[in-house]
This record gives C-alpha cells, structure tokens and sequence, in this order.
C-alpha cells in the first residue's frame, strides 16, 4: 500500500495564447519495483504507479506507462501548447488501484 | 585475503553464472523492441537521448529524450532484470516531442531510445551509462 502519496505539479500561471511551457510534476511514492528483499529474504511485492497522464481542456498532452524501472518518487517534465484558457488536468494511476489527480488553472492573456 | 580452493571454485561458477545473465537480459531487449516496432527496420536519424556518462547512484538516473515530430517514445535498459523503463505517448498538445525523468539502473549498462514516427518508421537512440552503484536493491 502506498501512504502519504502527494502530487506536485508546477505550471505557469498565465501564459499567451499558442505559447510553449513547461510543465514539472512530481509523486511522492515509494515505487517498490518488485525486485527487492526484505530483512527475511521475501521479496516485497511490486506497488508501482503505472501510467501517468496529463490533459488541458480534454485533449491530451502526453500519455506515459511506467514500469518498475522509473525511480522512487516519480518525475516527468515536459512541454505543452498553450490554446486558451483552461485547466491542466494531471491523473496517476497506481498498481493497487488508486488514481491520483491535480488540477492548474492557466490564463490565457 | 587467502582463497581456498573451495572458494575458488565458488567465484568460478559466480562469474560464469554472472556471464550469462546479460544474454538472458538481451534476449528480452530485443523481444520489447520487437513489440514496440512489430519488426519494422529501425532508422537512427532524429532522436536524442540525454544520459549521463556516469552515475554516481543508480537509483536515481536522470535522462532525457527527444524526437521531434514523434507519436511515442520507448526507452529501455538493456541490463536491467526487466528492460522496459517508461513509454511516451505525445497528444496533439505537446509542443515537443520531448520528456525528462528519472529511472532506476541496475548496473553499467546501455539504456535506448526508440521513438515511432508518425508515417509508421521507427528511429533508435542509445547510450552506455556507467553506474557506481546498482539500483535495485537487495
């Protein structure tokens, strides 16, 4: 099970229309990669957030499948277009279920 | 240290048994790509990776990919216990082709970058990442 999991997302607050940014978002999350053994020699099942995805206004921006090799505490940055006004709708999904979400508004000037 | 003949021979089978683990491992790098790619000729033009030299610790690896104009982004560790890292699949508003993270590495090895084109080619990337320590636990 996964405690204490919490999204950071950093987005710009305006920006002008068609305008590149770029978009940082980090889990806390202990992705346990299914690899490891504890003190008894078990190995300690995989709990992995397994996809990532970020949208503005419905439309997707980018759509990532993680796999046990990404690290603890997952990173992802990245570039969007800019249209207009809206919000950037951030989703992740966990292995045991859990979906995870964030929302940025941005303006458009 | 003195070895004993006992452990001599424990260290031989040690390295044998570590000499064929990378073909294993290879076996399936090349299973994933031809997932990904459906067995279609693999070009090496138009895609970047970004991967340190040398890593310090191989939990934490940071890298980097590019493929302008690309529909989605396979990367790959070759040596890892299970190749397949992260896919990239870009919507109409990305405005580049580009995504950073962090990924886990278990040892020296080549980490690859195979972008799919959207007229249905494929281009590939890698580069060989040397890690002090492994990161993937006990």
């Amino acid at each position: 099970m996964a405690e204490n999991v919490k999204p950071r997302v950093r987005v710009p607050r305006d920006a002008t229309a068609g305008e590149v940014i770029i978009i940082k978002t980090l889990i806390s999350h202990p992705m346990e990669s299914g690899q490891r053994k504890d003190g008894d020699g078990n190995l300690i099942p995989r709990s992995i957030i397994n996809r990532f995805t970020c949208e503005f206004n419905g439309e997707t921006v980018i759509d990532i499948t993680l796999e046990p090799a990404i690290s603890t505490n997952p990173y992802f940055e990245f570039q969007a277009t800019v249209p207009e006004t809206g919000a950037f709708e951030f989703t992740w999904y966990d292995d045991d279920g859990d979906v995870y979400t964030d929302t940025k508004e941005i303006t458009v000037s | 240290m003195n070895f004993t003949r006992r452990d001599t021979l424990f260290m031989a089978i040690g390295s044998a048994v570590a000499a064929a683990l990378p073909l294993r491992a290879f076996a399936a790098v090349e299973d994933d790509i031809a997932a990904f790619t459906g067995g279609a000729a693999v070009g090496t033009e138009g895609i970047t990776l970004i991967a340190p030299e040398i890593a310090e610790n191989g939990n934490t690896v940071p890298i980097e990919v590019s493929a302008p104009g690309a529909v989605a982004i396979m990367v790959l560790a070759a040596g890892n216990p299970t190749p397949a890292v992260a896919t990239f699949t870009f919507g109409p508003l990305a405005a580049a082709q580009s995504a950073a993270t962090r990924i886990r590495l278990a040892g020296t090895q080549d980490v690859i970058a195979i972008a799919k084109m959207p007229d249905g080619s494929f281009v590939r990337a890698s580069q060989e990442v040397k890690v002090t320590i492994g990161g993937c636990g006990g």
